[in-house]
Formats: C-alpha cells, sequence, structure tokens
C-alpha cells in the first residue's frame, strides 16, 4: 500500500480508520500537555514517566496472564504514577537535583521493566509474543475499544482544561505568587502531573515507552515558536501532535511497515525543525533577515545624519552638495543613496544631492524616536 | 491612643535543612509605615517575607495580619516577588500578567470579565505602562518588567504590600516612577513592606526600618533608629567608614 492509496482507503476502511483516529487523538492531548510540561520546564519529565511505565506493563500481565490493553495500560498508569512521585519525593527529600532524580527513577524502573520481560519472555505462556511491541509502539495493534478510552479522556482533559485554564495559567507562571493568592497549588500541579501521566500511558501502545517523551515535547516546542499567546500554543501543539500522528502512521502503514513510533517521532521532529527556521518572530530565518534589515536601516540612517550636519550649515537646508564631499564619510553606496531618494529623504541631481524637507525633520527626530519605540 | 498594628510576627524561626536563617523574629509593624527592610545578602528578608505569606512553612512562631491568621485575611495582602523569580519568556502579554493580581479575588474556576479588565488597565495606566499592555512580556525592558509586577499587585487592591527588591536592576526614572507610586499608597493608609539593598536612598524613601541579620537587629523609624550604630551591628561593618574609604 502506498500513501496516496492510505488516504484513499481511510475513510472507507474500518482498520485503517480507527487507527488513524487515534494517533490523531493521541498526537493532539499530547500536544496539549506537553505544552504544559515544557512551560514548567519539566520537559523530562514525559521521558522518564514513560520509561517508569513499562515494569507495571510487565507486572499487569504477569498477574492477569492476558494481553488486555486496557488491564496493561492500567499497571503503566499505576507504576508511572509511582515513577512520578518517587522522582518528587526524592527532589524534595534530598538534596539531589531534579535531573538526577529523573535519570535515577528512568534507568531504574526502565531496567527492572526489561528484566520483567524476558522473564515473561521464557514462559511457556503463548500469548507472551508482541509485550515488547510497548518498547517501540505499533499503532496497527489499535482496536475501537482502545481508541473510545482515549478519546473520553481526551474529552475529560479539554474539560478540566477549560474549567482550571486561569489556575493552570498562573501556576506555570509564577507558582509562589499563586501561593499568597490563597489557591492550593499542590491540587493544581498534581491535577497537571496526573494527565500529563496519562497522556503518556495513552500512547505507549502506539509510541512506545522509549520515544513517547518525544510525542509530548515536540509539538509543543513547535507551536511555542509561532505565538505568544498560551492558549495558542497549546492549540496549534495539539494539532502539530494530531497530524504528526496522522502522517506518522500513514507512512509507517505504507509500504514498508515500519515501526509507528519512531515514524510518528520524525514526523514531529520535522514540524519542529521547519518551525525553529521558518516562523516570522522566532525563527532563525527571519531573525536573520531582520537583522540584516536593520543593519541597512541603520546605514542608511547614519548616512542620513551626516548629511544632517552638513545641511543643518545652510539657510536653506535644500541647498545641494556634490556627493563628493560624503566620501569622507564611508558608510555610502550608489544603491543606499538610491534607496534615500525612494524614501524621500534626499533629491539626487546628477552628481549633487540635496535634504528634503521629510529627511531634515527625519534626520532631526532620530534620536528622539528610538528612545520612543 | 493605641498604635494598630498591621503585621505582627512572634517568635519566628525558618530553616532550610539545618541552618536557621531567621531566628526568634519578633516584629510589629504599624499600620500606615512605608517599611525598608536591610541587611546583607543572606540575612533572611525575601524569606521574612516569604514566611508572613504562608510560602515558606517556618519551623516555630506565629504571624498575625491585623490579629488574624494570613489565611483568613488573604484579601488585604499584596505581593510583588522578586523580578527573576519568573521565566519572562512565558507565552503571555503584560496586561495579561497585571490581570493575574484578580485572580485571587474570583477564587477557583470563575474568570476574569470586564471588571477585572478594567481594573487591569488602571493599574498599568498607573505605573506608566499602558502603552505596552499587548506587549509580549520578554519584550519588555528590566524595568517596564518590574513596573507590570506592580500593577499587578496593585490590582489587588490590599491594605498591606509586600515587595521583594522591587528597585533590584532598575533605571532611574523606573525608580522614581515605582517610589512615587509606594509614597502615593503610604498616604491612602496602605502598609508596605519592602525589601531593599540601596542603603543610602533609606531615609529618603521609607519611615520605618528593620535591619535584619538571620536576628532582628532592629526596627522603628527611620529618624530614630537608622544610625551607625545599628548599620555596624547588621553589616558587621563600619559602613560608612567604608565607603568613604
Amino acid at each position: 500500500m502506498s500513501i496516496t492509496e492510505y488516504f484513499e482507503l481511510v475513510f472507507t476502511d474500518y482498520t485503517l480508520r480507527t487507527i488513524t483516529l487515534g494517533t490523531a487523538v493521541l498526537g493532539a492531548i499530547c500536544g496539549m500537555l506537553g505544552s504544559f510540561a515544557v512551560l514548567r520546564k519539566q520537559s523530562l519529565l514525559g521521558d522518564a514517566i514513560s520509561h517508569a511505565a513499562l515494569p507495571g506493563i510487565a507486572i499487569a500481565f504477569l498477574i492477569t496472564g492476558a494481553k488486555d490493553s486496557n488491564v496493561l495500560m492500567l499497571g503503566a498508569l499505576v507504576s508511572g504514577l509511582i515513577g512520578t512521585f518517587w522522582i518528587r519525593g526524592i527532589i524534595t527529600k534530598t538534596h539531589l537535583k531534579s535531573d538526577t532524580a529523573l535519570g535515577l527513577i528512568l534507568s531504574l524502573f526502565f531496567g527492572f521493566g526489561m528484566l520483567l520481560l524476558t522473564f515473561i519472555q521464557k514462559q511457556p505462556n503463548a500469548n507472551q509474543a508482541g509485550l515488547d511491541k510497548y518498547l517501540f509502539g505499533q499503532a496497527a495493534t489499535l482496536v475501537e475499544k482502545d481508541v473510545t478510552i482515549m478519546v473520553i479522556v481526551t474529552g475529560i482533559c479539554l474539560i478540566v482544561l477549560l474549567l482550571f485554564w486561569k489556575e493552570f495559567k498562573i501556576l506555570l507562571f509564577d507558582a509562589d505568587y499563586t501561593k499568597t493568592l490563597g489557591f492550593n497549588t499542590k491540587f493544581i500541579d498534581i491535577l497537571i502531573t496526573f494527565f500529563i501521566v496519562l497522556a503518556i500511558v495513552l500512547g505507549l501502545q502506539t509510541v512506545g515507552v522509549v520515544l513517547m517523551s518525544a510525542l509530548l515535547l515536540a509539538p509543543a516546542a513547535a507551536a511555542r515558536q509561532w505565538t505568544n499567546s498560551l492558549k495558542v500554543m497549546i492549540i496549534l501543539a495539539a494539532i502539530f501532535g494530531a497530524f504528526s500522528g496522522v502522517l506518522g502512521t500513514a507512512i509507517s502503514a505504507s509500504d514498508n511497515n515500519l515501526s509507528t513510533g519512531p515514524v510518528i517521532v520524525l514526523v514531529a521532529g520535522v514540524f519542529v525543525l521547519f518551525s525553529f527556521i521558518f516562523s516570522p518572530e522566532r525563527g532563525i530565518l527571519f531573525r536573520e533577515i531582520r537583522f540584516r534589515k536593520n543593519r541597512n536601516d541603520l546605514q542608511l540612517k547614519k548616512t542620513l545624519q551626516f548629511m544632517y550636519g552638513i545641511a543643518k550649515t545652510h539657510e536653506n537646508i535644500s541647498h545641494p552638495h556634490a556627493i563628493r564631499i560624503l566620501n569622507n564619510f564611508q558608510g555610502f553606496t550608489k544603491g543606499s543613496l538610491r534607496t534615500m531618494e525612494e524614501k524621500e529623504w534626499i533629491q539626487l541631481k546628477g552628481q549633487e544631492w540635496s535634504l528634503t524637507s521629510v529627511g531634515f525633520e527625519e534626520a532631526k527626530n532620530l534620536f528622539n524616536q528610538q528612545k520612543n519605540d | 491612643m493605641e498604635q494598630k498594628f498591621a503585621i505582627k510576627v512572634d517568635d519566628l524561626t525558618v530553616a532550610y535543612d539545618y541552618k536557621p536563617v531567621l531566628w526568634d523574629i519578633d516584629l510589629a509593624v504599624p499600620e500606615g509605615v512605608l517599611m525598608a527592610i536591610v541587611g546583607p545578602n543572606g540575612a533572611g528578608k525575601s524569606t521574612l517575607i516569604k514566611a508572613v505569606l504562608g510560602i515558606i512553612k517556618p519551623i516555630a512562631g506565629s504571624i498575625s495580619i491585623y490579629d488574624k491568621p494570613y489565611k483568613e485575611q488573604r484579601k488585604l495582602v499584596a505581593y510583588v516577588p522578586q523580578k527573576g523569580s519568573v521565566d519572562w519568556d512565558f507565552p503571555t502579554t503584560a496586561i495579561d500578567v497585571v490581570m493575574m493580581g484578580t485572580y485571587g479575588s474570583l477564587g477557583w474556576i470563575k474568570r476574569p470579565g470586564q471588571k477585572e479588565k478594567k481594573a487591569a488597565l488602571e493599574a498599568l495606566e498607573k505605573v506608566g505602562m499602558l502603552p505596552f499592555k499587548n506587549r509580549q512580556i520578554s519584550q519588555l525592558s528590566g524595568g517596564q518588567q518590574q513596573r507590570v509586577f506592580l500593577a499587578r499587585a496593585l490590582v489587588q487592591n490590599a491594605s498591606i504590600y509586600f515587595m521583594d527588591e522591587p528597585f533590584q536592576g532598575v533605571d532611574a526614572s523606573t525608580e522614581i516612577a515605582i517610589i512615587n507610586i509606594l509614597k502615593e499608597l503610604r498616604k491612602a493608609g496602605k502598609t508596605l513592606v519592602v525589601v531593599h539593598h540601596d542603603l543610602q536612598t533609606v531615609p529618603e524613601y521609607f519611615d520605618w526600618v528593620t535591619f535584619l541579620n538571620v536576628k532582628k537587629i532592629a526596627a522603628g523609624p527611620v529618624k530614630e533608629i537608622f544610625n551607625d550604630d545599628n548599620l555596624t551591628k547588621t553589616y558587621g561593618i563600619n559602613y560608612k567608614v567604608a565607603i568613604n574609604k
């Protein structure tokens, strides 16, 4: 199946529709909650949580002996939450910094999870095959029941987000101040963290333990480039996440049968790269263009200032002067003089220039203007 | 006539880990004063404010605002944190930050409306930031950011203001603008507690002062207690002699 075939089939084929809807919803909720993680500078928390979820999946399987995705997810949720609380505990109770706590929990839980997986693989239970799918994810295993859960959780998350929008926003910006206003910051904090854990757990089946944090962070990082409004950022992150999910699934479902997780993450990475370069305000490209334009503008203004210095000694400000006398001032070219004429700052006549009244006023107010900007 | 105290602190002790940061502080701030807290780095000035505001939990001691615990008097108190305590690259605008000052009286879930917006605009006007109301906060200068923080406290419409180094890293014109607002607030009968670093300006700006260096060294009217003796006790050097060298 090629990608074009995929998009032809997506609306008619039941399985494809389910999978696509699932990854889209997953991308959206991850983008939304990822924005919070990024703004709280807790980007690595997602990585730690997703790795911490692995032993939960293995233990849930060991207990039930079945590969029911809901049960496994519940296991993942419990062990993800335990990991999160241990991280918080380590940070508050010891002198260790948060990166140490995150790294510690991430590797310990992941190591334990891998140990359990290899143990499970040695069991005679025929059911065990396929648990390792949770490492890199496989969208093809999504069934309608999984997608329904995703949609419900996303719906709840949206409602909570809308209800506590003001509280989330102020906590993200200034936690101490929020406390002085009488809000229970611990409650808001736990609410946000709980939903981040939930989003991660939802994504494990599709994207996998190892790469889950990228789906959380990449759409948010890309969205931050395009806007200075929290609301717009979260909406954009959801859109980027949804598109990453759909495109990633499309590519991985076509011909080569690639692992879904890595493909989705790479698509999200393309969004990030594109945003870093092309976003109008923060992007590298336009920043460079603005920088050059400013430099040229300044050069013009310096020339104008020099002309002003000459012109103001004359009674008639538009008294013509030879271009030659600008020679001991190096910062002009024929091109820049022409630009200045286009701006109607000066008039050029043969080898002579004269200041216009517009140019005179501009030069006179040059410094005041910069101050008022 | 008996003097009314806006803030009373009794036997307050705060420690991070094992080291006490504040030791057995007793403090009574009369209503309507503009008070500076001065002391060397690490003297616990910010900590004192944070403990009074309930941000930090003290080991011992009690705090009251107009004779009641802080929790019951929250709406009487406004806070201006240190400018460096937040990330100014946060995606929001100046007016949005000022509106946060209204969140406390709104309470949970309820969103700010026209009334809150009007209050925020008035506060921005007062600090001379109205032209910048829609500007992304990262694009404000340090002085402008400080003014936005001050405006956010102004919309809280409180009786007591706590400010943590509001003059830090601002230029002369902003410093004058801020001190004028503080003096105006005092005239309106408000009580102001300001962590301050510039000893030169204490007599000019403030009428009350607390010397702090883990313990309280002295507290009282600037005219009476702002002298070499207390400065030396607080900073451990003869301040005037040291700067004249």
